[in-house]
């Protein structure tokens, strides 16, 4: 019950938002905080109600369209627990990006903003596969209005693409789920899209590798890896700050989620085939990115690429599928997650006070704005990978686990690593070092960050160091559910393999 | 055959619909008051619908050969009936200061009604062609209606003309299909297409079966019979674009379904190739030539174009399926698919008047801003038209990839796919324009909001369009009890 109260707090929230902005302008941003607030509370409860013997720390489950035997499933395990943790910090952290930013139409900004991560929540606790797609969507539609309405320059173009593309590749994805409940029907005589009847299908006929294929379409889109990641540099780049913090930080994270939790279980034979073909693509996804990014001289599509960089390696940790991977690979999301938002919240910061996010223009700004250049070395350090931040622990534990399936590629993948020194470093030195250049911009709002752009990008260092230092705290909480899955489809593939 | 009393209870919708017609006729003769003729045929649509409702459940029977009025037919003459009743509200305001005589377009538009329930009740040659023509008659009249206002802003006898040769040659085409079938085996229902597979050759049947489908392809305005669509669409008055776009499109496709059903034409495996390149020329023309119009009725004609080839996969479906979930499909879907028209052109309807119709895209920039609650009316539309979820389309849409799943129709699937790819850019076109900020010179600022009655109507179909996209349980169990009778 409380994950439906959760996803229902944030879309009344989001109403909430919305209707008072005829009061005052003032007040959406107000009630959108005090929304995701709550809601980080009702984690915090979903949290401590672990009993230790259910693997679901919550659930609920109503019959919603019976002729289909679609069902109104919401629930959560570890996995699912992490990751609606993130989503609130991270909704908080977008809201107070926002605050300063977004003047115009505060009201729908803020409805726009708590209904995708409604969204984003429902994605990760729904256990109904229609339910599922149907959140799955619900989120594109206010992140299409965030770019649109309050983007940069290119806005239609970016926002279009980026609806498109997911949208598309959505459908995929929907024909696959239909396929599966329609082998359930074959099978026992009726439909179901319950995620755990859907588990147990044993077999999916000649056309299992194209199924898989509509799941893996999908998720690889919104990852993105290559070759499905053009959207992400244009939506990254034409987003507001708040925005991109989302898209960044959650919106890339249902990808990653939708591989472990759907289209490497429920087809661990198709999956065990495609897995070379995978990692290749993870493998090239970490290089190529890594060198496009250093060519970018606009600073967000550059972090944009780093970012699907650095998303290879949750690739390339599902597809080796096994324990100490996957465990990096969620590692890694929660880690990128935050280290990706607190980026794109410095560029986002710099371009409000600069008016531009070329980098040619920039050069010198240490003494000016020390506090943001040491958060901004903070965070570029995290994401190389330094030992002790989070960023490591899941890259370290990807690469172990990926070592033990595929050597070549974990070997060609590792170098993407001294890329990400690179690239980080790089622009560190080109935007906070050497001589200071003024003549490009209007500097007269160029003022260090304030108490509370201080605040939210300590709670975000506290996170990374938490991950770093600490990593047993979360590695705990997605153990079981991880191990469950490995289980489960050995299982499934040994049962096949009799047959 | 006789009618018996028994019979006249099936009847009763028509029979009411009918008498709304005499009776305005009636009240028109005796003193022409355009409120009073309005509120006759409103009432009478409404009553015929609730008639309808009530009968539904309890009622299977075929009432002399030509019409057989079963649940099915029942559902859809509610539908035809309020969306009937929905348009003539739209009318109102959008006729309410045409320099003309303004009354008899509720006749035609009840004839029309007369017309399209009879499709819906028919499974008989005869009773589709009676049912088709009083449609169409009707339809010349209310395209062209505003033929001798000096002001009319459209090209009405343009349209009306150039719909009138072409749907007459297309009735053509399938009465030529339906004389080949009566030479043979000597009736007219939909049935004698099995006996004429046995007493002459496939070829023979096929050409007739072809021939029909040319003629129903036409109204239903499948590529490549829908050359004459967006213009027609465009020329007319917009009430009489919704009319022909929603319950003209409904009531033919029934018409198709129960023909497939009935006639087993799809045990041809030419007649499905035929369908299935129908199906895809029509989902690629639509969505591929939407792209860059500038005219919000041209964009809806050519989408019309693209929804009826993603419903023509659901019958080739059901040729093939074991269940009735693919007519299922069907039904839903074009339900789904009255509802958004009706709100997307009903939208467009309160911004317009038979003297001035905006239906430019630039005419509509900044209505997010201007008037937020219309704005979310037409976006709730074109998504749902899009297929996103939260609304009916989405629904529909469901239906029909789950129709061709279970089907295998792999490649007329991918065809839905990159179809509804590409109508994704142009329908957000048009929700983008309408995120902008308001320009000087655009002329909205007449938003009309004395149109009471049309606002009211356009939040029922906005509710309806939310409530069937997140708990359609109800509906589908309805859909799913009717369809078992087709």
């Amino acid at each position: 019950m409380i994950l439906a109260m959760l996803i229902g707090l944030l879309f009344a929230g989001g109403v909430a938002a919305w209707v008072s902005e005829k009061i005052n302008p003032n007040y959406p941003r107000a009630i959108a905080l005090i929304t995701m607030l709550l809601g980080m509370v009702l984690v915090l409860v979903l949290l401590n109600g672990s009993n230790g013997e259910n693997e679901l720390l919550a659930s609920v489950n109503a019959s919603w369209l019976p002729r289909f035997g679609i069902s109104f499933y919401l629930a959560a395990d570890g996995l699912s627990a992490l990751l609606l943790s993130l989503t609130v910090f991270l909704g908080i952290i977008a809201i107070g990006s926002a605050w300063d930013e977004i003047t115009e139409r505060t009201g729908f900004f803020y409805f726009n903003l708590l209904w995708t991560l409604a969204g984003v929540l429902g994605v990760f606790t729904a256990f109904d596969l229609f339910l599922f797609f149907f959140f799955w969507e619900v989120m594109l539609i206010p992140m299409y209005f965030i770019i649109a309405i309050w983007g940069h320059e290119n806005k239609n173009y970016a926002a279009m693409k980026f609806f498109i593309f997911t949208q598309v590749t959505g459908l995929l994805m929907l024909v696959s789920i239909l396929a599966l409940a329609y082998f359930h029907h074959n099978q026992f005589g009726t439909f179901s899209f319950n995620y755990y009847d859907l588990l147990r299908l044993e077999t999916k006929g000649s056309l299992e590798i194209w199924i898989m294929l509509g799941f893996f379409v999908a998720f690889t889109t919104k990852l993105p890896s290559v070759p499905f990641h053009s959207w992400l540099p244009d939506a990254h780049s034409q987003a507001p700050t708040a925005g991109s913090v989302i898209l960044a930080g959650v919106l890339l994270k249902t990808g990653a989620y939708g591989l472990i939790r759907f289209a490497v279980p429920l087809f661990p034979e198709a999956s065990m085939d495609f897995a070379p073909v995978a990692m290749t693509l993870a493998a090239i996804s970490i290089l190529y990115c890594a060198k496009v990014a250093l060519a970018q001289t606009d600073i967000k599509r550059l972090i944009a690429y780093t970012s699907v960089s650095h998303m290879g390696f949750v690739t390339l940790g599902v597809y080796a599928w096994n324990e100490q991977a996957l465990q990096g690979a969620v590692i890694t999301i929660l880690a990128h997650g935050l280290s990706a938002a607190a980026l794109f919240m410095l560029a986002g910061g710099l371009e409000h006070r600069i008016h531009t996010r070329n980098m040619l223009d920039m050069g010198g700004f240490w003494p000016k704005v020390p506090r943001m250049a040491a958060v901004a070395l903070f965070f570029s350090i995290a994401a190389l990978g330094m030992p002790g931040l989070g960023n490591f622990i899941g890259e370290f534990l990807v690469l172990l686990g990926a070592f033990q399936t595929n050597i070549p590629l974990t070997v060609i993948s590792a170098s993407g690593l001294i890329f990400a020194s690179v690239y980080s470093l790089w622009v560190i030195q080109k935007i906070f070092h050497g001589e200071y250049a003024s003549k490009n911009f209007d500097d007269s709002n160029f003022l260090d960050l304030n108490r509370r752009e201080m605040v939210y990008f300590g709670a975000m260092i506290v996170g990374l160091v938490w991950m770093g230092m600490y990593p047993q705290s979360f590695l705990g909480l997605s153990a079981e559910t991880i191990n469950n899955l490995l289980f489960n489809s050995e299982n499934l593939v040994a049962i096949v393999g009799q047959n | 055959m006789n009618l018996t009393f028994s019979d006249f209870l099936p009847l009763m919708p028509l029979i009411i619909v009918t008498s709304t017609v005499v009776l305005a006729m009636a009240a028109i003769g005796i003193r022409r008051s355009y409120i009073l003729t309005v509120g006759v045929t409103v009432i009478g649509l409404l009553l015929a619908a609730i008639v309808a409702a009530v009968i539904m459940p309890y009622t299977n029977k075929q009432v002399s050969p030509l019409m057989i009025i079963d649940q099915y037919s029942l559902f859809f003459t509610v539908i035809i009936c309020v969306a009937a009743m929905f348009i003539a509200i739209f009318s109102f305001n959008y006729l309410a200061d045409l320099d003309d005589q303004k009354e008899e377009y509720y006749l035609l538009l009840g004839i029309a009604t007369v017309g399209s329930v009879v499709m819906v009740s028919t499974n008989h040659f005869v009773g589709m062609v009676l049912g088709l023509e009083t449609l169409s008659m009707s339809l010349y009249g209310m395209i062209a209606y505003t033929v001798r206002c000096k002001n009319s802003a459209k090209y009405v006898l343009e349209a009306s003309v150039k719909y009138l040769v072409l749907s007459a040659t297309a009735s053509g085409f399938m009465l030529f299909g339906m004389a080949l079938i009566y030479a043979q085996t000597g009736t007219l229902a939909f049935s004698s297409l099995l006996d004429t597979r046995l007493v002459i050759s496939d070829t023979y049947t096929i050409a007739a079966v072809s021939l029909i489908s040319a003629g129903i392809a036409f109204k239903l305005s499948l590529a490549p019979f829908h050359i004459w669509t967006p213009d027609v669409y465009e020329g007319s008055p917009i009430p009489s674009t919704t009319y022909l776009a929603t319950i003209g499109k409904a009531a033919m496709f029934v018409v198709l379904l129960r023909f497939v059903e009935i006639s087993d034409a799809l045990t041809f495996k030419s007649v499905v190739a035929v369908f299935s390149i129908i199906a895809v020329i029509s989902i690629m023309v639509g969505n591929l030539l939407a792209l860059m119009q500038d005219n919000l009725k041209r964009i809806l004609a050519y989408s019309s174009i693209a929804h009826m080839g993603y419903l023509l996969i659901a019958v080739i479906a059901s040729f093939f399926a074991v269940g009735t979930v693919s007519i299922e499909a069907v039904t839903f879907y074009l339900l789904a698919y009255v509802i958004m028209s009706l709100g997307a052109f009903g939208v467009l309807s309160i911004f317009s008047s038979s003297q001035n119709e905006l239906d430019s895209i630039a005419d509509y920039q900044g209505l997010f801003w201007r008037s937020p609650w219309l704005a979310a009316v037409f976006t709730g539309m074109l998504l749902s038209l899009a297929g996103i979820p939260l609304t009916v389309g989405f629904i529909g849409k469901f239906y029909v990839f789950l129709a061709g799943v279970e089907t295998e129709l792999w490649i007329l699937l991918s065809v839905l796919i990159v179809g509804s790819g590409i109508g994704l850019y142009y329908y957000l076109r048009i929700v983008y324009r309408m995120l902008m900020p308001v320009s000087g010179d655009n002329i909205l600022v007449d938003t009309r909001m004395e149109n009471l009655s049309t606002l009211g109507v356009l939040a029922i179909l906005f509710v309806l369009l939310l409530a069937l996209g997140i708990y359609p349980a109800p509906i589908m169990a309805i859909i799913e009890a009717i369809s078992v009778h087709i």
